[in-house]
């Protein structure tokens, strides 16, 4: 299933990048480039091949790790996409925790008392902000924290041999803009299993054979109500990785997001096809990671696995 | 009619009519022309002659934040138009076929899903090139696997009803009974899915304005304002602030209509 869709995927960005734009070497060059100059380069990128045999060995350097040039940076595509996506990697770690945890409190607190004072100002401050794109929110951000504060640095990138801290200091903005985007989505799919778990029998059983709400809650409900959210947080990275390329671009931060908007609007096509193929492949992978993780917390799942 | 609905309905609906009538009136409430560069009055503060203060080249900010409106009205709605109409068809017919048919069409639009709709949106607009056309074309695009499967949805219970075998059995075409039997049956799920696609379709026009991959500046855009003068954020912050807030009110209105309408629903 996962090779697959890869496998789709790639041939969608193949034909998007290579074959949709008529001619590629017009589209780099841009229109005042003269035809011999179009038609040697659109040679030297094998564009006279026919599109199989150009896609069969697009995917083959592939395959064997190598990922082709990038024109405008002049160096090869994976070793810098590679490194560019560690630091992607560690904002978004750092936006799932900022994310995660208020979240699930904040709606295992709202979904004890649906309706109250409590639920009803999350939801709609949660569901403001979410609604907002991540420039916005970032831009409100600077203003509010960088600018009139001036309680942190308006950029992402810490200067060079700054110590852990320091970093996440310097990437507070940015990963904070991440996870307003998806607190309300997550919030509400964690309160909505809230509800929906404290209104089952065996939680009246519980209640009834006199255990504590609190332990009621903490050993019984819970686990129940949380479990579909690892999903959820699975399906959300397609958003987190789209956040990442306009918070990157916002706070100038060197990710793969920004590489992967900078080559677009250069039009280094390898590159672009690159960073799009990589970016798929980690969305796959944290897909089926997430997928993984909730068969091993459920154990209705992990059992029906065990005896296939 | 308006008794008993949602208050975050209303709330939703009067804004985006204040919204309809700034946008269409634009030409007339705008103070100045909007592309007007006037460099003695570059960087202003808001004042009584421009009430939110003017930008590096020193054109009124309520002027392009009004005409920016306009921009977001012609995308979102015909974006969102050729969204539903790919994405109920595609769905409809995958419903309908059943069998292996639907899913190879389902595990296509799972491909097709998995690219996060920033980058695919990025690939489209760098192969096609940026204007306004293409920004519907491409959001219309990515929009619509996501339709197809609500519509899919909906009607793969309609699709085992007595009216659509007994207008099989009576010998209608596919497409008449794709579109006049099962179609206007799916309307509700549809209508949703309309409203709040229309939310996303004006996040993500301003989304790639602020990449540069939309309508090109000087236009009045509201994405590409907050690109433009992001760097005047520390000194001039108006000039930031006006179109991020004008964004920020058209799409939380579209979201108080999605979930008024939810609201509505599950009462």
């Amino acid at each position: 299933m996962l090779l697959v869709t890869l496998a789709v995927a790639s041939l969608l960005i193949f034909l998007i990048t290579a074959v949709l734009p008529g001619n590629v070497g017009r589209i780099i060059l841009g229109p005042f480039a003269s035809e011999a100059a179009v038609e040697s380069l659109n040679r030297e990128l094998g564009m006279e091949q026919p599109v199989p045999v150009r896609y069969l060995s697009w995917m083959g350097g592939v395959l064997r790790g190598d990922w082709g040039q990038s024109h405008t940076l002049d160096t090869a595509v994976l070793p810098l996409a590679l490194e560019r996506l560690g630091r992607s990697l560690l904002l978004a770690a750092y936006a799932l925790l900022l994310l995660v945890p208020p979240a699930l409190l904040a709606a295992v607190i709202a979904g004890r008392r649906p309706d109250s004072m409590f639920d009803r100002t999350v939801s709609v401050i949660g569901l403001s902000l979410g609604a907002m794109p991540e420039f916005v929110t970032g831009v409100l951000l600077i203003m509010v924290f960088g600018v009139l504060l001036g309680w942190l640095p308006v950029q992402a990138l810490p200067p060079e041999g700054a110590g852990l801290l320091e970093s996440l200091r310097y990437l507070l903005m940015p990963a904070l803009s991440l996870a307003l985007l998806l607190f309300a989505y997550l919030f509400r799919m964690a309160r909505a299993g809230m509800i929906q778990e404290l209104g089952t029998a065996y939680t009246r059983t519980a209640v009834l054979k006199g255990l504590p709400r609190g332990a009621v809650i903490r050993r019984h409900v819970l686990r129940n109500a949380l479990l579909p959210t690892v999903t959820v947080i699975g399906a959300q990275v397609g958003w987190l990785v789209g956040g990442l390329v306009v918070v990157e671009t916002l706070f100038r931060y060197p990710g793969i997001g920004s590489l992967v908007h900078a080559a677009a609007v250069d039009k280094d096509i390898p590159l672009l096809a690159g960073c799009a193929l990589l970016i798929t492949l980690v969305y796959t992978l944290a897909n089926l990671f997430a997928d993984l993780l909730y068969a091993a917390l459920n154990p209705r799942v992990r059992h029906a696995w065990g005896r296939d | 009619m308006l008794r008993g609905q949602p208050a975050t309905l209303l709330l939703g609906l009067t804004m985006i009519g204040v919204w309809l009538v700034t946008a269409a009136l634009a030409p007339w409430l705008a103070p100045a022309d909007p592309a007007a560069i006037a460099l003695d009055a570059m960087e202003q503060r808001p004042s009584m002659e421009h009430l939110l203060g003017t930008d590096n080249y020193g054109r009124d900010m309520l002027s392009r934040v009004l005409h920016g409106g306009r921009h977001v009205l012609a995308i979102a709605p015909a974006a969102t138009l050729l969204g539903l109409l790919l994405g109920s068809v595609v769905g409809i017919a995958a419903a309908y076929a059943g069998g292996w048919m639907d899913e190879l069409i389902m595990r296509l639009l799972d491909a097709i899903m998995a690219f996060p709709v920033v980058v695919l949106a990025l690939l489209a607009l760098t192969a096609l090139g940026p204007s306004t056309l293409n920004v519907i074309l491409v959001i219309g695009l990515v929009f619509a696997p996501l339709i197809a499967r609500t519509a899919r949805a909906a009607a793969l219970v309609e699709a085992r009803r007595e009216y659509v075998q007994a207008a099989r059995l009576r010998g209608e075409s596919v497409g008449y009974i794709l579109l006049r039997e099962i179609l206007p049956n799916i309307r509700g799920p549809l209508a949703v899915e309309g409203t709040i696609r229309l939310g996303y379709a004006v996040f993500t026009s301003a989304t790639l304005g602020f990449l540069g991959l939309g309508i090109q500046p000087p236009a009045p855009d509201w994405g590409v304002m907050v690109s433009e003068n992001r760097s005047l954020l520390i000194h001039a912050p108006w000039t930031v602030l006006a179109p991020a807030a004008a964004i920020a009110f058209v799409v939380i209105a579209f979201s108080l209509v999605a979930d008024g309408l939810r609201e509505r629903d599950e009462a």
